[in-house]
């Protein structure tokens, strides 16, 4: 297998989006700064792990998962590269792959596409972290994920941009028969704007997808975040659930479930706290019925932090900032999540930073 | 331990307390009844300082300190605690993290406070989120028996509690007054309670803690005014055989 180890990009930025460089609890890394791969090795057999240029060299059959999970854009342009990362039927290792696409210089335009591939049976956790050191940028990051029957795919996708960054991922995720698709994202730094709406296509009867986004708006930022999964198979299951605190920036919280198929069932959950004044959450859930015998609800609620939680926590003895940081925090807390400690930290910085600035 | 003096209080708008005198002495257990609606919660609340209670005449002390305008969490470090009647769920925090906030930095085991009420399972749910009703009175205790507080305020602590639960409950809140002692050499179990015992202001309708947590004084509020205090037995007796209306006449 092909191995790149150049020189990594910061320690610290890389641990900020949940790439660990000492590689603990990892089977492998891959690291693209600017247009070039500057890590890129597995160490499990069975899971390939290959810059997506190489891939479409080595393996004639990548050239098939171009543009099949998503309908191809020829106005980005040519990409520069990217990963593919592959489980081989039946193989479920226990760690996670990471990797980070990560912007170094002023002004760059990254342009990746990804593609994941988990065969029949398989499992994989894939941990991808965008960050930059560059205030000024662009990443156009293309993603398709194939589940193959009774797979597995876990996608945990962290973004910390530099402030004038503007990101517009672009994702499709074909899930087949019993496979199930996870995906965590988290986003405390959306830079200038992030712009994506990933799409799960439930193809096979008894597919799950799973949606959770985690978003935070600091003044100036804006982020236009949303899920769709159409349900195409019979039993497929969908949960798309989000939480938005805006500190003053602007967060769109989308969801759009599409019910094809009789006997499906899903559930959008789209949650926002406004902490401070010139913030704007918009949560937009959209249902969409067609087939008999389904069901598919949502829940929506904007508001500010209950005065009576915060007054509980004080009758506790909390000041009022510690029992506002405590209820932000356990408003962010999607449990599933097990958001990475130096994230953790990050979030609670965040929030202390909001306390001091709204005193 | 706890003195208010001719205490009006605002709620919404409306003058809810018309001038309320109430003296907890240091180690007593006092009784707070009357029909609903009549500002029971008001007072325990506006003790406490919630801001929706607005204090427009006269003073509260704990401990000697005039507290009538520290904000809640202060008074809540001075040794105050309540057991709210309706308490609000708080999603994302775990009742067991709570319980851990409660206890202020100090050890406290929580495990074995929870086994003492039978919550043991609620501890990795979100606070109060789906707790029945007895649920959360019990949450409110095991929070309380974290916390400590030299003077408990309880809003109705027993209702909606199944007769088991009671048991345990009152078995905790006379933990909680340091009310469980055993004899010593040397000293009664009288005065063992005045130097350790701390005090309670109890809210209840039927009276039922009252059978595990003696109560040394009743006091009726009606309307806004506190018509009579006495012998919370006697009161009990009262309102039960005659209603609320022969206690309003104590005023007089
Ligand atoms: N936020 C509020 N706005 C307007 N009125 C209120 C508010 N809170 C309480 N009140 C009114 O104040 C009065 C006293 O209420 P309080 O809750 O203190 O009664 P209570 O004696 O505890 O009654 P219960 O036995 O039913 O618990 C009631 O008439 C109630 O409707
Ligand atoms: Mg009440």
């Amino acid at each position: 297998m092909s191995e790149v180890k150049e020189t990594l990009p910061p320690e610290e930025d890389l641990l900020k989006v949940g790439v660990d460089p000492s590689e603990d609890g990892r089977i492998g890394t891959f690291v693209q700064e600017d247009d070039r791969v500057v890590s890129c090795g597995v160490r499990q057999e069975g899971v390939d792990l290959l810059s997506t240029r190489r891939a479409l060299e080595r393996f004639p059959e990548v050239r098939d998962y171009l543009w099949r999970a998503l309908e191809e854009d020829l106005a980005l342009g040519e990409f520069q590269d990217g990963y593919f990362i592959r489980a081989h039927r039946g193989v479920r290792p226990v760690f996670p792959v990471q990797s980070c696409l990560y912007l170094s210089r002023e002004g760059m335009r990254q342009h990746v596409h990804n593609i994941v591939v988990v065969e029949e049976g398989a499992e994989l956790h894939v941990i991808t972290g965008c960050t930059s050191r560059a205030r000024r940028g662009t990443h156009v990051g293309v993603s398709e994920f194939y589940v193959k029957r009774g797979g597995r795919l876990h996608f945990t996708m962290i973004h910390a941009w530099g402030d004038e960054v503007e990101t517009m991922p672009k994702t499709g995720v074909i899930v087949e028969e019993e496979g199930v698709f996870i995906s965590d994202y988290i986003c405390m730094h959306p830079g200038r704007k992030v712009k994506m709406y990933p799409t799960a296509y439930l193809v096979g009867p008894g597919a799950t997808a799973r949606f959770q986004s985690v978003l935070v708006a600091v003044p100036g930022a804006l982020m236009d975040v949303g899920s769709r999964v159409y349900l195409r198979a019979s039993n497929t299951r969908a949960e798309i659930v989000s939480r938005a605190v805006s500190m003053g920036g602007a967060i769109i919280a989308r969801g759009h479930l599409v019910g094809e198929s009789p006997h499906v069932k899903a559930h959008l959950e789209c949650r926002g706290l406004l902490l401070r004044e010139g913030g704007l959450i918009h949560a937009v859930p959209e249902l969409e019925g067609r087939a008999v015998e389904l069901e598919m609800t949502h829940e929506a609620a904007v508001g500010k932090i209950a005065r009576e939680e915060v007054e509980y926590l004080m009758a506790r003895g909390l000041t009022e900032d510690e029992a506002t940081a405590a209820i932000v925090r356990g408003f962010l807390n999607v449990d599933i999540m097990g958001l990475p400690q130096p994230l953790q930290e990050e979030l609670d910085h965040i929030i202390r930073q909001s306390d001091q600035e709204s005193l | 331990m706890l003195r208010i003096e001719r205490l009006k209080v605002e709620v919404g708008g409306k003058e809810v307390l018309h001038g309320i005198n109430l003296h907890l002495p240091k180690g007593e257990v006092h009784a707070l009844m009357g029909p609903n609606g009549s500002g029971k919660t008001t007072l325990i609340m506006t003790v406490m300082g919630f801001e929706g209670y607005k204090v427009t005449q006269g003073r509260i002390y704990f401990k000697g300190v005039d507290i009538t305008h520290l904000p809640v969490y202060e008074r809540a470090r001075m040794g105050i605690g309540l057991a709210f009647q309706r308490p609000p769920v708080v999603r994302g925090i775990k009742t067991r993290q709570l319980i851990e906030m409660c206890a202020m930095g100090r050890e406290v085991d929580v495990e074995e406070i929870a086994a003492a009420l039978n919550f043991t399972e609620f501890l990795d749910r979100d606070v109060n989120l789906g707790f029945s009703g007895g649920e959360m009175k019990r949450s409110e205790l095991v929070q309380l028996m974290a916390q400590e507080p030299e003077l408990v305020l309880l809003d109705e602590p027993e209702s909606g509690v199944d007769l088991v639960n009671i048991a345990l409950l009152g078995r905790a809140i006379n933990r909680l007054l340091g009310r469980e002692l055993e004899p010593q050499e040397g000293t009664s179990l009288k005065e063992l309670r005045k130097r350790y015992a701390r005090s309670a202001l109890i809210i209840t309708h039927t009276g039922h803690i009252l059978d595990y947590v003696p109560a040394d004084k009743g006091h009726v509020l009606i309307n806004g005014h506190l018509v009579c205090s006495g012998n919370p037995e006697e009161i009990l007796h009262t309102v039960e055989k005659y209603g609320y209306e022969e206690c309003a006449k104590c005023l007089r």
